[in-house]
């Protein structure tokens, strides 16, 4: 492994001087648990890494007036833990509460989940049905951009020379709006997902009046399933309204065959993950 | 050889309720640190890529693979290992427990099951069946499939 200097900037300001200072050569370093491994694999040739852990703001989970805002960096557990986060979001919960085991979940974070932009990444789906802002800095200010636009490709994620992901704002919501993610997996736990999906609905004198379904692992990045989604607006979450979306998502499902599971069995599942997330929703907003 | 000038880092750093000061390269997994640098061989090196647990200590309260943290994440930190486990007075009850259950076999991923076991029955003194194997998922066996591990970390927890 090329070896490299640590670096732990205190303040957002200081962190973009060092990535900008050392452009490619330099990653944060948020739970480690890609960012190292790709490293040591010598994916990356690196001078430097940057703890982003001691900034303040990436590792706080706060309440605005609008938002839920998580810091980059938090721990998925802190989430988790957090009985206002669980009853609020329990959609990002069920990303939270699956990413690797405990002591995966005692440092990988959302955010670090979306800057590794992997097609099956269990984090970033949720976070795309909860309509959810990235909060980037770097040396022309602060920037903000859709969650669905942050990844760009396997691995490669929407970020300049010099930015990095400070937090992630999720709006809040009333009590008509809840969200699901579910994966398969062949084994209980500890595993990539063969394909995955995260739903979203606001039920309204009983008709679904927003929805947002994503899918993982079907594609280069995960995707944000806009027509099946559509589909429900204004329709009551019948079976067969369910079924019509869910095999509209079948249809937007692009996956490749590889070791873990072939395009036929990965579409199957898209259509059966989309009724049950949707299901799922709907039963979590309640009557 | 880099062009790339590292240097290494002076850390402060508690392990098993010892405070020390130790030298580190930059670039070092803590898992490294702690078997090359402190000396302490009782952490153990699986797969190092955070798939198998066998590296697990607990740092300020949780549980984490020390292959995916750095050596110099250690700084302030409160770090307890396998070695930590048993007093004089003799074997942790799930040392113990997993002696008397027949627990291990090759014994690599031994450190890591008892670490992570301390860490949930340290919160959870009666955890269920289900509990116990959720809570055990990133630490893998290949020698005893399980049920005995599971086993002796319901017999300390009675």
């Amino acid at each position: 492994m090329h070896p490299f200097n640590y670096y732990d900037p205190k303040t957002v300001d200081e962190a973009v001087e060092i990535l900008k200072k050392f452009g490619d050569k330099a990653k944060c370093l948020a739970g480690g648990t890609d960012v190292l491994v790709q490293t040591r694999g010598e994916r990356y040739e690196l001078d430097a890494i940057v703890d982003v852990k001691k900034i303040p703001e990436l590792t706080s989970v706060e309440w605005t007036q609008d938002h839920l805002v998580i810091g980059a960096a938090t721990p998925c557990y802190v989430l988790y833990e957090d009985q206002k986060v669980s009853e609020a979001f329990p959609g990002i919960i069920d990303s939270a509460s699956l990413i690797g085991g405990i002591q995966i979940q005692s440092r990988a974070s959302l955010g670090g989940n979306l800057c590794n932009a992997s097609p099956s990444a269990d984090g970033i789906c949720s976070l795309i049905v909860h309509d959810a802002e990235c909060v980037i800095a770097g040396p022309n200010g602060v920037r903000e951009i859709p969650v669905e636009d942050m990844c760009v490709g396997p691995g490669k994620n929407a970020l300049g020379e010099g930015e990095f992901l400070v937090s992630i704002k999720i709006p809040l919501k009333n009590s008509t709006f809840s969200a699901s993610y579910e994966r398969f997996i062949p084994r209980n736990e500890m595993d990539i997902a063969v394909a995955a999906v995260a739903s979203s609905v606001s039920l309204e004198n009983g008709k679904i009046s927003s929805c947002r379904i994503a899918l993982a692992a079907v594609g280069p990045t995960p995707i944000f399933a806009e027509e099946a989604s559509q589909m429900l607006i204004g329709k009551e979450p019948t079976e067969e309204n369910i079924k019509n979306a869910s095999n509209k998502a079948k249809e937007i499902a692009s996956p490749i065959s590889d070791m873990r599971g072939t395009v036929e069995h990965r579409k199957d599942l898209i259509e059966v993950l989309t009724r049950r997330t949707l299901s799922k929703a709907v039963e979590r907003v309640g009557v | 050889m880099s062009d790339n000038n590292v240097r290494k880092v002076a850390i402060n750093t508690t392990i098993n309720g010892q405070e020390m000061d130790i030298l580190v390269d930059p670039y070092v997994s803590l898992l490294e640190t702690l078997r090359e640098v402190v000396g302490m061989t009782g952490t153990k090196e699986g797969c190092n890529d955070g798939n198998c647990g066998a590296c697990t200590i607990n740092i300020d309260g949780r549980i984490v693979d020390s292959c995916l943290v750095l050596g110099v994440e250690a700084e302030g930190k409160n770090i307890e290992t396998v070695e930590g486990m048993a007093t004089p007075e003799g074997l942790h009850p799930l040392q113990q427990a997993f002696l008397e259950e027949a627990a291990l076999q090759c014994g690599i991923c031994t450190p890591g099951f008892l670490v992570s076991a301390k860490a949930l029955l340290d919160n959870e003194p009666k955890p269920s069946e289900d509990r116990i194997r959720h809570w055990l998922a990133g630490n893998l066996c290949r020698c005893t499939g399980y049920d005995k591990i599971v086993k002796a970390v319901k017999k300390a927890s009675d």
